[in-house]
């Protein structure tokens, strides 16, 4: 709905503007901080306050976050664990997305006895906290033998992303209209040639809700990647909690902010390229139940 | 299952003898009550600033896309980075509070990172952060999704705008704070990430929270079957909101 009160400079729209952009200010703030500060010098950050530009701008913390810093143990930058959660995220998104568009394929389109019943159980997975199913879950990797594997890592996020992603799909191919699949299968298309010819043309927007949502989702992940991953195959979230926690020597600020930068930059990249999709599946993903 | 302090599984059934040990462990009260803090106060302050931002954003603002884009970037950083930056913004000999100093308000100060009283409402601020623009956008897509013609015979009628959002539009919206609520109390209540990256716990034990209490008893204590009753109990939490919300969910379906 719209106001409609048009007077262009009435007291409550400089109010109303005022909030909006303080409000912009409040978040913007954080992530302005963490960039200027990491294009200083340790003294620099020390000396001067945390809004102040620096005097002279360095790439030294980018370059050590990236190499040499300590992440626990070893102290070879988290470019390691970059590649680490690109090698997790990449397939794991692509494989529980795929199983998603399938699976909500079969649950809207060829509904079958305890379909709704086995609808609620995945839709289960979307709401339990993680926490209940790490034991669980860790034991079941020990006996397939991907205890601290990447496998086993990928192998993980694909069982609770494709909770969501079949959400998604579903409620997506529930608004194709049913004469159309009754029509195809008129003319003597299959159950894959329906798929494949008929559904899979008309994702491309959900695709794309999905692949935004679950590579946030999994590159951001911390649980699983704590828990189930170890030494040189953690994921960069992992690796940057343990770089700031570490307390051996000198806090070097500014390389703490170039890792976090770091570990923010693909999906800040990602909402910035496509961010209408990020918030539709924000909005779709967590709210339809 | 009962454990000795070690890491491997002893599958004698012990009843509830866990659940009992937890309700007297302090360390779990502690993490529980923060989690009634930190879960409330999270929920109320996102619902309001949300609700305030998403009314303010509909009244045909200009870069109003430009706007949102920004109130909603924070949501695409992990919790580990967001605690990592606010950490570092309420670290008192760094950030705001040197600032403050730096400017000339000298007598200025903001210990609550390292005070164990208020270290819970860090975690607010960081968490509110990061989702409350999130609920802007759930509640700017209900505002947009209300029939104009209500409100236009609202107005007709004699009612001012304030009384207009008051009596008409945010009652409209009941469904959204259903679903706002659902998923912010869902956030509350899975946040390990967050606490482990801005506090772990700390100081002592005075910021914990039942998801970092969790992974703590269960793989640096090795205390098990303790970590697997506290994650039932968040199962029953979560459950406690869920089933309610499904139900209504599925009637105003049936019902539709």
């Amino acid at each position: 709905m719209h106001d409609t009160n048009t007077r262009p400079f009435s007291i409550s729209r400089v109010a109303i503007y005022a909030t909006l952009i303080v409000a912009m200010l409040v978040y913007l703030i954080p992530v302005v901080v963490m960039l200027l500060n990491s294009f200083k010098t340790t003294g620099d950050i020390r000396a001067g306050n945390l809004l102040a530009l620096p005097t002279t701008w360095t790439l030294e913390g980018w370059s050590k976050a990236w190499s040499s810093a300590c992440t626990g143990v070893q102290c070879e930058g988290v470019h390691g664990f970059f590649w680490n959660s690109f090698r997790m995220t990449v397939p794991a998104v692509l494989i529980s997305t795929i199983l998603g568009s399938f699976n909500g394929y079969v649950l809207s389109k060829w509904s079958f006895r305890g379909s709704n019943l086995f609808f609620s159980l995945l839709l289960f997975g979307c709401f339990i906290p993680f926490q209940v199913i790490i034991l669980p879950m860790a034991f079941t990797l020990g006996k397939l033998g991907l205890a601290n594997t990447l496998t086993g890592l990928v192998l993980v996020h694909v069982i609770y992303g494709v909770a969501f992603t079949t959400l998604f799909f579903r409620n997506y191919y529930v608004s194709v209209p049913d004469a159309l699949i009754k029509a195809a299968r008129l003319d003597g298309a299959g159950f894959f040639t329906i798929f494949f010819r008929i559904l899979i043309p008309l994702s491309t927007p959900i695709f794309m809700v999905c692949l935004i949502w679950q590579f946030t989702q999994i590159w951001n992940d911390f649980l699983f990647g704590v828990v189930f991953a170890s030494g040189h195959g953690q994921p960069i979230t992992v690796a940057i909690n343990n770089l700031v926690n570490t307390s051996t020597g000198v806090k070097e600020y500014n390389v703490d902010m170039a890792a976090a930068m770091i570990a923010a930059l693909p999906t800040l990249l990602v909402y910035i390229v496509a961010g209408k999709y990020f918030i539709r599946g924000l909005t779709a993903g967590s709210v339809k139940g | 299952m009962t454990t000795h302090s070690s890491f491997l599984p002893s599958y004698d059934f012990a009843g509830f003898e866990q659940y009992i040990k937890l309700m007297h462990n302090d360390r779990w009260l502690v993490a529980s009550t923060n989690l009634g803090i930190f879960g409330g106060l999270f929920i109320l302050i996102c619902l309001a600033i949300g609700i305030v931002l998403a009314i303010f954003l509909d009244q045909r603002i200009r870069q109003e896309g430009f706007i949102r884009t920004v109130y909603l970037y924070p949501m695409a950083l992990s919790m580990i980075v967001t605690g990592v930056v606010w950490k570092w913004l309420l670290n008192p000999s760094l950030g705001l509070e040197k600032l403050m100093h730096d400017w000339g308000w000298t007598s200025f100060s903001f210990d609550w990172l390292v005070n164990s009283q208020m270290v819970v409402y860090t975690l607010v601020i960081a968490a509110v952060w990061q989702a409350s623009g999130f609920v802007m956008a759930l509640f700017l897509a209900g505002l947009r999704g209300i029939d104009p013609a209500i409100i236009s015979a609202a107005r007709v009628d004699g009612a001012g705008l304030p009384t207009i959002y008051l009596r008409i539009v945010l009652p409209a919206l009941r469904p959204v704070y259903f679903s706002a609520v659902m998923v912010l109390a869902h956030i509350a209540i899975k946040s390990f990430d967050l606490v482990t990256a801005m506090t772990a716990g700390g100081p002592g034990y005075a910021s914990d929270l039942p998801a970092l209490f969790m992974y703590s008893t269960t793989f640096t204590r090795g205390q098990m079957g303790l970590g697997a009753a506290s994650a039932m109990l968040m199962l029953g939490a979560v459950l406690a909101l869920l089933v309610p919300y499904l139900y209504s969910e599925l009637r105003e379906k049936r019902h539709a």
